[in-house]
């Protein structure tokens, strides 16, 4: 959506249905986790435009003329393996190869990595890739513990890198991480990514009574974020994050801050203690203590973990 | 280069040592800042340096290393450095046209037509081996990350030949010093990336260890760094241990004892 609104060029890669009804909206669940497409966001463009980014209303298609304004590519698996069927690219798997294919091709027909510079003026690319990984691509990590070829997932997503990094683009993808068994895939695809963040839904999950979560629908979590040309990254304060999903709105929030009472009678230490933020890793003084014990404390979930750091 | 760091190990440029073999491993947090440490740190003690970089671009390198005081592009074009830059490598051996020098390229392996590492080991070699008459006062081999090469469909034991070949012509020939980052994960599923890396631990003069803090992210804290010194490779002495926390600035990265951090004190 935001790759519309700001007049950049698309590319929409799927196995699962035509990039067509993507770019439509929909928002459905799907068992135990709410499953979003990447551009559920699409609807009408928005009245306000904040500094970064825009807002918009999920319960109202993109209107067609919005959409006609910039130009699209679209990738549907089912059909370019009909074109290409025998395509080959260093032992990966058929659907990989094929997309790896496409992606270069656009980027170097377009000029996105600087080749045709006589061309109009530079524009970004943005790519959008459906549940990779899964069993429509043709890759059996999500159906089987040991898979046939655990490879092919890694090597694309390196040579993708290396796509985007040559190139005035820039790409998400999404991932059934929840199918996927084979924990070392999962950290590798990590690695080789610049920023992974996980949804977690609530439903089928005893989080779903859990008066801690009442006000919301699901986690978010933020696994990695990216650390390029500069040692330090940009880390927010907090990490807690939780997302709503509302009639017409999809939102991101901090969650709240909480005061609690921990009651231990027959303990020394002093019972009541006040949270000085939201954030992980906050150092907190314990009130009325005598010590002047300094503890790190982590919220995480519904538990709190203290350690004590220094005396 | 990092100061606090070459203070920690008693290093300085004056002195870069010959034969070492460093690893730097990192489990749940991002090491890479011990990679830009080491670059800058060889550059500016005169030592000629081969980068295998896999993971990132060679602008991204560049801009860190200018921060920390070095420039890239000049080492590179006095010779002082060669760069492989992979991402780069393995685009051009996939959608490139054919070598025009006809040799192989050094990530051949990717493509499945062979699964040694040998032309990736004959690019270090002839990039360190001197032609001339050496004016560099050492030769160094960086690898940033190793993990990447299983990722690639590389088995752990060529991994661990190709290190080995390396460590034959760069720590026993070449009397230089190899520094390499194993990146792992907290969970430690991936069993080959823990084999590599325990395997070379074993052979390593030095381990700078990297995790993040076991209570989750902090501000202040960014991590635990554990440096293991390897007193003697032949006998049972006990390797030393230290133990320090740190937290990563723009140009600069402070360490200091655990649970003294600034923030606390």
């Amino acid at each position: 959506a935001e790759g519309v609104v700001c007049g950049h060029d698309l590319f929409v890669a799927s196995a699962m249905e035509p990039p067509d009804n993507i770019l439509k909206v929909k928002t459905h669940r799907r068992g135990k986790d709410i499953l979003i497409d990447h551009n559920y966001l699409e609807i009408a463009s928005p009245t306000t435009s904040t500094k970064f980014g825009h807002y918009y209303d999920i319960s109202k298609t993109m209107s067609p003329e919005l959409l006609q304004s910039i130009k699209w590519h679209s990738f549907y698996l089912p059909e370019e393996l009909s074109l290409e069927p025998k395509l080959k690219m260093c032992n990966m798997n058929c659907g990989y190869a094929n997309l790896l294919h496409s992606i270069q091709r656009v980027i170097y027909q377009e000029g996105f990595d600087g080749s045709h510079p006589q061309k109009k003026q530079k524009n970004i690319l943005r790519i959008g890739i459906q549940s990779l990984g899964s069993l429509l691509w043709g890759d059996d990590i999500c159906s089987s513990d040991t898979p046939e070829d655990i490879h092919s997932l890694t090597k694309f997503l390196y040579v993708l890198r290396g796509l985007l990094r040559k190139s005035l683009s820039a790409c998400i993808i999404t991932v059934p991480s929840h199918l996927i068994q084979n924990k070392a895939i999962m950290e590798r695809v990590t690695n080789l990514s610049d920023m992974v963040v996980g949804l977690e839904s609530f439903i089928g999950s005893e989080r779903e009574t859990n008066p801690l979560y009442k006000d919301y629908h699901g986690l978010l979590h933020v696994h990695q974020i990216p650390r390029l040309n500069s040692l330090i990254c940009d880390v927010s304060d907090t990490k807690d994050l939780a997302f709503r999903l509302k009639r017409k709105q999809f939102t991101i929030e901090v969650r709240e801050a909480v005061l609690f009472h921990y009651f231990e009678p027959k303990s020394k230490f002093p019972t009541k203690f006040k949270l000085f933020s939201v954030t992980f890793m906050q150092t907190v003084l314990i009130e009325g203590s005598n010590t002047k014990d300094v503890f790190h404390f982590n919220l995480a979930k519904e538990q709190m973990n203290i350690a004590l750091l220094s005396n | 280069m990092l100061a606090e760091l070459n203070e920690l190990l008693g290093a300085s440029p004056q002195r870069p040592g010959t034969g070492k073999f460093t690893l730097l491993r990192d489990t749940g947090t991002d090491g890479s800042f011990l990679v830009h440490h080491f670059l800058s740190f060889y550059l500016r003690a005169g030592c000629k340096v081969c980068f295998v970089a896999l993971l990132q671009s060679f602008s991204h390198y560049n801009i860190v290393a200018q921060k920390l005081g070095v420039s890239l592009t000049a080492a590179r074009e006095r010779g002082q450095l060669v760069f492989l830059e992979g991402l780069k490598s393995c685009l051009d051996l996939l959608f490139g046209e054919e070598e025009p020098s006809g040799e192989p390229s050094p990530l051949q392996f990717i493509s499945g037509s062979t699964s040694n590492l040998k032309a990736l080991f004959d690019f270090v070699r002839t990039s360190l081996t001197p032609a001339d008459s050496a004016s560099w006062k050492g030769s160094v081999l960086l690898v940033d990350d190793l993990s990447v090469l299983l990722s690639l469909g590389a088995a752990p034991v060529a991994v661990l030949d190709f290190i080995h070949y390396c460590r034959v012509v760069v720590c026993s020939q070449l009397q230089g010093n190899i520094v390499v980052l194993v990146h792992g994960s907290e969970d430690a599923e991936d069993e080959e990336n823990d084999l590599v890396g325990n395997s070379l631990g074993h052979h390593s003069d030095l381990i700078l260890w990297v995790e993040g803090l076991a209570t989750g992210f902090c501000k202040d804290v960014h991590g635990e760094i554990k440096i293991i010194k390897r007193l003697s490779l032949e006998s049972t002495e006990q390797d030393l241990v230290q133990v320090y926390q740190y937290k990563i600035q723009e140009r600069n990265v402070t360490f200091f004892a655990r649970g003294l951090s600034a923030a606390v004190l």
